[in-house]
């Protein structure tokens, strides 16, 4: 009896902690059907926000920028992120965890300190607010999540494996490219999708070093700073929510698939 | 014009190898040549520098000193993949995102074969295999492997016996001119490690390749090699054939390794003639001192057992059946003796035993007498091996004299708590001498210790030193002592060969 009771407490919590914590996501999604100005009146089903949404220029601006900046500098932050968790693999104990430290710097640094560190060290090299600037700093701020997700997969890997590749002939680099990258594809493909995401997101470095250049995250504010709750802005928000969550879910499946065919 | 192939030329010489990783020498200056096609085995128990050896081989790793030479060429500095050497690894090392197929083709893939032809400047021009020699020698190499119809399978689905000739296959597909296997049958079961045994001998004779094999099990390396190398503290203790370091132990570490064994302490009283528990034997060894000390070994195999007349008298303690024999436990003169026999003497029968000439084989003792360099540091302590024993000043030394220090083995006393002693230690060996153990300790300033206690230490035992000031012998250092200890060790493995 008492167990039962404990069963439906913890489950009572969860669905209210998940009604909490979706619904907000979910009414959004629901009034982005319709085409009243506000929030909360229902004017009748309807695609007009989805329509103004494609067709506003400014926006779809806004968007290629971000999906621009996010492949460019998740791809950067892959290759980069991939070479350093192979680095600090093989590094000797005190370096090691010395490097694994710093690589974590930026991960867990006030995002707002990041910001303006950036603006700062941008200008003092001379370099120009907008893309460059922007591709640095999100490749930057990318990397450690790159590192972390590439590091599981090496600590799995044959300690030979990279030998046996020498061993056969590969040349130090060949043999890296050849045995050892293959055997981390899934960690890259999923620090590669974090560090998407991750850029897709972000707003407040990049509002200090943006120049011109309007992402996703900047419209978004600039428009509510300028015009308010622009009604479209909940279809954008519903399009981006939904795109997240199919990757995420494609992540899934294609893992646990990936762990039964370990498994059999 | 390469020079014409000798049939029994040696195709790898180590000379002086040695390996110190953080300070700890791993492989101690061994020398070792290896002939075209043989099938030699590094015996050693675990951490005994073998498997060093053969990564320093391959070119994994490279040696602190010393050369190894692959046809007369050297090769200490060469990196690993240009060397026509291959490795079977200890848990395999396949490619878990290659087919089986792809495996074994990976080492062709990348391999370049003269083509017979040269360029303007009178180099060799080179080719690639193609695709169907590719296919043509992974199909051929399969098939000696019995894996024939295997290509396309997946790695991960394989038995730990399949990816063991997968393993194999794609190293001696690439033809190497040595092939080193690092305990290649370690993950198998015994009776798929038995098979295996048969068939990497077959193989061996079948393709001519150089095998340098890595293991710790000893019934596996005397059925599998033409020699074997014992190793033990990065060192050779002995190399020769099977029958010859079973037969003709080195040392006691080697008899004690290879093979059951009755390892005894005892004294040649004449050529031909040693005394040990307390009777007389004939054997077949000479060139000993009168009354020198030494050790010998009895297989269980070469005792005699009689119900009524003998050398020794003894007592059966246990008697367990081992299939075609006995193997009974005798106590006699204080030693138990290891003894298999055919015929069976009950638990607590009276028993006489004997041994033929050839079945006792004396080895020389290494050493009886701890030495080391010391100082003398007030009127009655010296400082030896980093801590300071009292010892009986009747030669008038100062503080501040060089001196040479001899503690007999029977002197040394082992304290259970490493506080109760003056320096502390690691027990690294023992051996069972029969009435006493042999015990070698490691120092923590890198100096080894003998023992000879009747307690039993465990290996790897933390233990204090302690010795009393009456056992502590010393005389004045002689000059230049570092060529005097040179001298003494070359003059102890002159005596083991």
């Amino acid at each position: 009896m008492k167990k039962q009771v404990k069963t439906a407490l913890i489950w009572s919590f969860v669905i209210v902690m998940l009604f909490i914590m979706y619904v907000p996501i979910l009414i959004l999604i629901i009034y982005s059907f319709t085409d009243a100005k506000a929030l909360g009146v229902w004017n009748g089903f309807s695609f007009e926000l989805y329509k103004n949404l494609f067709t506003d220029s400014e926006i779809m601006g806004a968007l290629g920028n971000s999906l621009i900046l996010a492949a460019v500098s998740a791809t950067l932050a892959t290759v980069l992120g991939t070479a350093a968790a192979v680095g600090i693999y093989y590094m000797k104990r005190r370096k090691k965890s010395a490097s694994e430290f710093v690589a974590n710097i930026t991960m867990e640094n006030a995002e707002i300190v990041t910001g303006v560190a950036f603006m700062m060290f941008f200008l003092a090299v001379n370099i120009h607010y907008g893309w460059a600037a922007l591709i640095i700093a999100h490749t930057i701020i990318t990397v450690p999540y790159v590192i972390l997700s590439v590091t599981p997969k090496l600590s799995q890997i044959n300690p030979n494996l990279y030998e046996a590749g020498l061993d056969l002939g590969a040349s130090p680099v060949g043999s890296m490219l050849k045995v050892v990258v293959p055997q981390l594809i899934p960690g890259m493909l999923s620090g590669f999708i974090m560090a998407f995401t991750l850029s897709l997101d972000d707003f407040i470095v990049s509002k200090f070093i943006n120049g011109g250049v309007e992402t996703i995250p900047i419209y978004l504010y600039n428009a509510l700073a300028k015009r308010g709750a622009d009604p479209t802005l909940r279809a954008l928000s519903s399009v981006l929510f939904v795109a997240v969550l199919s990757v995420l879910i494609a992540l899934n499946v294609v893992s646990a698939k990936r762990r039964k065919k370990a498994v059999v | 014009m390469p020079a014409p192939r000798e049939k029994f030329d040696n195709i790898i010489e180590i000379k002086n190898v040695s390996k110190v990783f953080d300070g700890i020498t791993v492989v101690d200056n061994v020398n070792l040549a290896v002939r075209r096609g043989e099938f030699v085995t590094l015996l050693g128990p675990s951490g005994c520098g073998k498997t060093t050896l053969l990564r320093m081989i391959a070119g994994f790793e490279m040696p602190t000193s010393g050369s190894i030479f692959l046809e007369k060429q050297d090769v200490t500095t060469m990196p690993p993949h240009l060397r026509p050497i291959n490795t079977v690894f200890q848990k395999y090392a396949l490619f878990p995102h290659l087919n089986v197929f792809k495996n074994i083709a990976f080492g062709l893939k990348l391999k370049r074969i003269p083509t017979g032809e040269y360029d303007k400047k009178g180099k060799p021009i080179y080719r690639k295999f193609t695709k169907d020699e590719i296919a043509e020698k992974v199909e051929r190499v399969l098939k000696l492997v019995n894996l024939e119809a295997y290509g396309h399978r997946d790695i991960t689905g394989l038995s730990g016996g399949q990816q063991q000739r997968i393993a194999i296959a794609r190293a001696i597909v690439c033809e190497p001119k040595v092939l080193l296997l690092d305990e290649p049958l370690g993950a198998l079961d015994l009776k798929m490690r038995k098979e295996m045994q048969l068939e990497l001998a077959a193989m061996h004779k079948n393709i001519g390749i150089t095998f340098i094999f890595v293991t710790h099990d000893q019934e596996e390396a005397l059925t599998m090699s033409d020699k074997i190398v014992v190793m033990t503290d990065g060192a050779v203790q002995q190399y020769g054939t099977p029958k010859n370091i079973y037969d003709e132990p080195a040392n006691a570490f080697v008899a004690d390794f290879i093979g059951e064994s009755n390892i005894l302490s005892g004294v040649m009283k004449r050529d031909y003639l040693v005394e040990f528990c307390g009777a007389e034997f004939k054997c077949l060894d000479h060139g000993f001192g009168k009354d020198e000390r030494v050790d010998l070994v009895v297989r269980p195999e070469d005792i005699k057992l009689d119900g009524k007349k003998g050398t020794l008298k003894g007592e059966v303690v246990s008697s367990v059946f081992k299939g075609t024999y006995y193997e009974m436990e005798i106590l006699a003169a204080g030693y138990e003796f290891t003894v298999q026999n055919t015929v069976e003497f009950g638990v607590g029968s009276s028993v006489y035993l004997s041994v033929e000439p050839d079945g006792i084989h004396i080895m020389k003792k290494l050493k009886v007498v701890n030495e080391f360099d010391g100082v003398v540091t007030s009127e009655n302590t010296v400082g030896f091996c980093g801590g300071e024993f009292e010892f009986i000043n009747d030669k008038g030394f100062e503080k501040g004299d060089a001196v040479r220090v001899k503690i007999p083995f029977d002197k040394v006393e082992l304290t259970d708590d490493e506080e109760d002693g003056i320096i502390g230690a690691n027990v690294t060996q023992t051996f069972y001498k029969g009435t006493y153990y042999q015990v070698q300790v490691y120092t923590d300033n890198d100096v080894d210790f003998f023992i000879d206690t009747v307690d039993e230490w465990d290996i790897n035992d933390r233990v204090g030193i302690k010795i009393r000031p009456e056992d502590i012998e010393i005389t004045a250092a002689v000059e230049s002592s570092d060529e005097h200890d040179g001298l003494q060790a070359t003059e102890a493995e002159g005596g083991n060969d």
